[in-house]
């Protein structure tokens, strides 16, 4: 009986694709700008035409894929970042924060898990695409998420629980569980001053070369070459944040770099964590705003009877480190979108308060 | 014409009202998502009916969707049961305006209970926040907790259990906290960074400090003032302080009923205040190194009258113990007489004004005040020049009374 049911529904979902798949994702009809604005937005990815593929990898004209310089640790997760900008309005460039995209743009972030992390190019398991869409109210967040056969993205703005089974780092079967957040929790990151806001498209995570088919590249070249982007100064005039890995940056401007894509699009003025007072934001250059010898204010148990922030040449003794490291709910920093403890950004973390006087 | 638009406003406004939906949840194995849904596809002027039971949530859920009321059968029937918590930092967060709470319990969250932030015309009523182990480190650190918000009322809440204030109000405005009780937290109620708050009716006992008025600095919203605590009882406040040692609450002594610390504009008056070990009510300076050129760590214009107090002065601890066994007496009140500061470097003197009047004790002896004389924010205890008299000062206007919107 159940069998059965679930055989219709099979049957039915492959009806109404093969309806649907004519009508919105014809062969060129590339991005769906109208049905993207609209109150009523496509309910699968494909149907958006940001890509030619079922699998969400080749991008339709228009759409350009980019990187950040210095990701927000999602427990190892990969992530494929497109751009889309309507041709004849780009972007208005920012020193200092997201660029300001003109209705229409969409920011297009896949989430994919290797099946085994020594090989994280290898075989992916798709797990969300999030969308962010510049409407004329403001900017709107449609997560997409993906089944389990990585053929088809659906509207979630409930967010999902995804268990993902893959080989770790030491050649050790594992699981986690991937949580695709819902809409408020989107608000919990993306929100500014009340407003839906984009994070990672700011110049200085942007200004590094990007691998494209058709060579390497600087980004933010790339983006005003292909008229996405006005009023960027030459790469070399524009601020730029060191990856982590990036050996050959002082240990302070990476964990700098790390902490401002990491935490500070909630503890900076107007975030969702500026109740502390707290700013971690590249910009801030007050030791004390962003957390040195700086107490907790309602840290609660988090706090672990540590009395800074950041305790300078002691990173047991910092509060920060004690959250970065930790798994608990009610301690971890970040709250939301992690699991694991992100060893490569803390260790650059520890070394930075270590080394500071 | 004119009539007939009216009228179909009229009508618009009536489908308005019965449009409003009830979204009814139930405990169960999809308890999580089905709350969660509910509270995303809740529109303004929705319900959210919580059956009774007791929901086993693995996560934090979230409401930002503006006037709809999430209620419950009861506070102690509809159960938002949060020990095996592995996501979010609270259990309830609400980011949107004209909220109301009523009716149901949060039991074990792994950090705060419930939070609402920048919430304007948020009520709280007929709750119950709770750690049900009692009174522990590894409890949450807030259990009512709303921050940044305006037109905040409290009113008929439990909290028992939280690591650092049981009801706590953070950088807010507009505040009424009434008949509500705090047992076995380290601060029973905590006004903090806030302005104009009315404190009445409530019950704290049983905590390490009863109630507590903060200002703090290098908060974004500070200079706490105009606040009324009235009417309270605040007795046996004998809990060890169990809170994490960074927070400032962990410098809370054992055994205090009310305590000021900075602010302008305090009124302490008609409380019933007694059996707190070390003082009924401390008014003091904030203690450490100032940092922030814009804050002022000193109490002032502060009103202590018409309490009746208890017991106090016999189980002193923290810093006043050491100060007990040099001889000195607990008082009542004890204030540490702290009229100048230092913040950023730059030294600075204030007009203090610290009006006692008209208070009685419980066996009709004299009340007892004391000044320590530590003329400087955060001087040392061991420099107190303690005097039993305050200098009276010119009558300090009480704040007018807090006005809320919501019904």
């Amino acid at each position: 009986m159940r069998l059965r049911a679930r055989a219709a529904a099979i049957v039915a979902a492959v009806i109404a694709l093969a309806l649907a798949a004519p009508l919105a994702s014809g062969k060129g009809a590339g991005v769906q700008t109208a049905a993207l604005l609209s109150d009523d937005p496509p309910q699968t990815l494909q149907a958006t035409g940001l890509f030619r593929d079922a699998a969400a990898r080749e991008p339709s004209p228009g759409v350009t894929p980019y990187a950040l310089a210095t990701a927000l640790y999602s427990d190892g997760a990969i992530k494929h970042r497109y751009v889309y900008v309507p041709a004849g309005a780009p972007a208005r460039y920012d020193a200092e924060e997201a660029f300001d995209f003109p209705v229409g743009a969409v920011l297009v972030k896949t989430f994919a898990y290797p099946l085994d992390v020594r090989a994280p190019e290898g075989p992916q398991r798709l797990l969300e695409t999030r969308l962010l869409v510049r409407r004329a109210e403001g900017w709107a967040a449609l997560p997409y998420v993906w089944n389990a056969e990585g053929t088809q993205a659906r509207l979630s703005p409930i967010g999902a629980t995804i268990p993902v089974a893959y080989t770790g780092a030491d050649g050790v079967a594992r699981t986690l569980t991937w949580q695709a957040p819902n809409r408020n929790q989107c608000k919990g990151c993306h929100s500014l001053n009340g407003a839906f806001t984009p994070i990672g498209p700011k110049a200085r995570n942007l200004n590094t070369d990007y691998p494209y088919a058709d060579g390497a590249e600087n980004q933010l070249a790339r983006w005003t070459r292909l008229g996405l982007l006005a009023d960027a100064p030459p790469p070399a005039a524009a601020p730029r944040a060191p990856a982590l890995q990036e050996a050959a940056s002082p240990v302070a401007l990476r964990a700098r770099a790390y902490l401002d894509v990491n935490c500070a699009h909630c503890h900076r003025p107007g975030g969702p964590a500026d109740t502390s007072g707290l700013d971690l934001r590249w910009s801030q250059s007050d030791p004390v705003r962003y957390g040195v010898e700086k107490r907790p204010v309602a840290a609660g148990r988090a706090s672990a009877d540590l009395e800074f922030d950041i305790a300078p040449g002691a990173p047991d003794r910092s509060i920060l480190v004690h959250r970065l490291a930790s798994t608990d709910p009610g301690v971890m920093m970040p709250e939301l979108g992690r699991s694991l403890v992100d060893d490569d950004g803390l260790a650059v973390i520890r070394q930075w308060i270590a080394e500071m006087k | 014409m004119r009539s007939l638009a009216i009228a179909a406003v009229a009508v618009l406004a009536l489908t308005g009202v019965a449009d409003a939906k009830t979204w009814r949840v139930k405990p169960g194995p999809n308890a999580q998502t089905d709350l969660q849904s509910a509270l995303l596809s809740a529109k303004p002027g929705d319900a959210v009916q919580l059956a009774k039971g007791r929901f086993a949530l693995a996560g934090g859920v979230s409401l930002d969707v503006d006037r709809v009321v999430i209620r419950g059968e009861g506070a102690d029937k509809s159960i938002l049961d949060f020990t095996g918590q592995t996501q979010g930092a609270e259990g309830l967060l609400v980011t949107s305006d004209g909220v109301l709470l009523r009716d149901f319990a949060v039991e074990n969250a792994k950090g705060d209970g419930i939070k609402s932030k920048g919430a304007d015309q948020i009520t709280f009523r007929n709750l119950r926040v709770e750690w049900t182990r009692g009174p522990d480190t590894r409890n949450g650190a807030y259990g009512v907790y709303p921050v940044q918000s305006t037109n905040v009322l409290i009113e008929g809440v439990v909290v028992k259990g939280a690591s650092d204030a049981g009801i706590y109000v953070g950088q807010s405005r507009n505040i009424v906290v009434r008949d509500s009780v705090a047992m076995f937290n380290v601060a029973g109620i905590e006004i903090e960074n806030s302005f104009n708050a009315d404190v009445y009716g409530n019950t704290a006992t049983r905590n390490t400090g009863g109630i507590l008025v903060f200002d703090l600095p290098g908060l974004p919203q500070q200079g706490g003032r105009d606040i009324r605590v009235f009417k309270n009882v605040v007795s046996a406040n004998d809990t060890p302080n169990f809170a994490p040692k960074g927070n400032i609450v962990g410098t809370v002594p054992t055994g205090t009923g009310v305590l000021v610390m900075a602010n302008r504009n305090v009124h302490v008056f008609e409380n019933v205040i007694g059996d707190n070990g070390t003082a009924n009510v401390l008014i003091t300076a904030y203690r450490d190194e100032i940092k922030d050129a814009a804050y002022n760590p000193l109490p002032r214009d502060i009103v202590v009258r018409a309490n009746v107090f208890g017991p106090t002065g016999f189980k002193p601890a923290g810093d006043l113990a050491a100060l007990a066994a040099a001889g000195v007496t607990l008082p009542d009140i004890l204030w540490d007489g702290a009229t100048t500061y230092v913040a950023a470097g730059a030294p600075r003197a204030e007009p203090v004004r610290i009006d006692i009047r008209d208070n009685v004790r419980k066996d009709k002896s004299a009340v007892t005040v004391l000044s320590l004389g530590v003329d400087i924010a955060g001087g040392p205890l061991t420099e107190a020049q303690p005097s039993a008299t305050i200098p009276p000062v010119t009558p300090i206007p009480e704040p007018a009374p807090v006005k809320l919107p919501q019904r």
